[in-house]
């Protein structure tokens, strides 16, 4: 066949071979099917791992009662001990190991007691069974820990 | 050539049963092929959400927004929980401010609809999460191979590879998926993949005071999530789509939607 056609062709096959160098260079080794579907198993297989690296914050009750041993038995004798600590103290992470967070951020606002105590004047699915008050009515203008226990429940002595 | 008529018929049947048998009966199997379809994976994880126990004090969306490191002050979440409540003229109100962040604390729908309640028939919460599917559409819909479903059931987003494109969070029914404002790629609940991995509860199901919320292995027939969802009655959100979800609801309501 004269050069002239061919030549062409091998330009295409240059381009082809360039396109496939390059795919095996930037497409990972470990990527392809996984198992057994190419529709949902298709994946770098690298990435589950690096999914299962991503850090713990919340850290559960259990951890903080080990050295918080005497409010981690008021909270779980009392009404509230189905709830845990870093709920509103924020997330453990990496306390007290490091200084991620040293202290914790206590939140101590109306708002967050609210999100179960305030009455919704409905049932509300299990809302109902829960103690609950008309926020505007009930010293609207104070902190509910400003007379209220949040670990024993009980009123603070200067109040009762 | 002779023919009897039993030959005749002996190899009549024969024919006939090699003509019924399947392509595929000839298909050579690789080794991993063959592990998959029989199952080389010992957990299936599966999500329990008992609705009459939920409150709707929105903690599993505060956890689960800072665990995650979903932007706190942003309007997307992988969880949220709605807020339904159906009145006497048959009307169904619902709402979910910033996606129950900070709970339900006032009584008006939307922060602006009144409701009477001497009108109100039935009200209660529904928790809403990824329902890793067994039938993903949005890892069907994917073009490059950047979400998938890992063997133990969990749908994965490869936050390296996703170029962001948008399907997935167009293909999903139940409206999951959304873009993660920082890291620029499609995001979704991933039953805190970093926790059940190490034997923890998800940060949702630990922050649940009242256990609306249960994660479980679908293949320990001894797990008690598995032995609820086998043994009572429990539904799965857009059954119709054939996704065929994997977060049972008990309690679920036809206004549900």
């Amino acid at each position: 066949m004269k050069n002239h056609v061919l030549r062409p062709l091998w330009v295409a096959l240059a381009f082809v071979a360039l396109v496939l160098a390059a795919r095996y260079i930037i497409v990972p080794k470990d990527f392809g099917v996984q198992g057994e579907s190419f529709t949902y198993n298709f994946h770098r297989a690298g990435n589950v791992g690096e999914w299962q690296a991503f850090p713990v914050k919340y850290r559960g009750t259990e951890v903080c009662a080990e050295c918080h041993a005497e409010q981690g038995e008021a909270l779980a004798a009392s009404g509230h001990g189905i709830i845990q600590c870093e709920n509103c103290h924020g997330p453990g992470t990496d306390h007290p190991e490091t200084e991620n967070p040293q202290t914790m951020t206590i939140d101590r606002s109306r708002a967050l007691c609210l999100r179960c105590h305030a009455d919704l004047g409905y049932p509300a699915g299990g809302r109902i069974n829960i103690p609950a008050i008309d926020s505007g009515e009930h010293h609207a203008d104070k902190e509910c820990a400003a007379c209220h226990n949040p670990h024993t429940l009980d009123l603070k002595e200067d109040v009762q | 050539m002779s023919c009897s008529r039993r030959s005749f018929l002996k190899n009549a049947v024969k024919c006939g049963m090699a003509a019924s048998l399947p392509l595929s009966a000839f298909r050579l199997l690789r080794p991993a092929e063959v592990r998959a379809a029989v199952g080389d994976s010992k957990v299936r994880w599966a999500f329990l959400v008992d609705t009459t126990k939920c409150v709707g004090c929105g903690l599993c969306v505060k956890a689960c927004k800072k665990e995650n490191d979903v932007p706190y002050d942003v309007e997307v979440t992988r969880t949220w929980v709605e807020r339904y409540v159906v009145t006497r003229d048959g009307k169904t109100h619902t709402d979910s401010p910033a996606g129950a962040r900070d709970g339900f604390i006032s009584p008006k729908i939307r922060d602006e609809e009144e409701i009477n309640p001497e009108e109100v028939v039935k009200s209660f919460f529904v928790p809403k999460l990824c329902n890793q599917c067994d039938n993903p559409a949005c890892v069907q819909v994917c073009p490059v191979g950047a979400t998938y479903q890992t063997g133990d059931g969990v749908v994965l987003v490869d936050r390296k590879w996703c170029i962001g494109c948008g399907y997935c969070i167009m293909a999903c029914p139940y409206g999951v998926r959304f873009f993660h404002p920082v890291h620029r790629v499609a995001e979704k609940c991933n039953f805190c993949y970093h926790r059940i991995s190490k034997g923890m509860d998800t940060a949702c199901v630990q922050a649940c005071p009242f256990g609306a919320r249960r994660i479980g292995n679908l293949k320990n027939l001894e797990d008690p999530v598995t032995k609820i969802i086998m043994n009572e009655r429990v539904a799965v959100l857009k059954d119709e789509y054939g996704t065929k979800p994997q977060v049972f609801y008990i309690g679920l309501d036809h206004t549900v939607r």
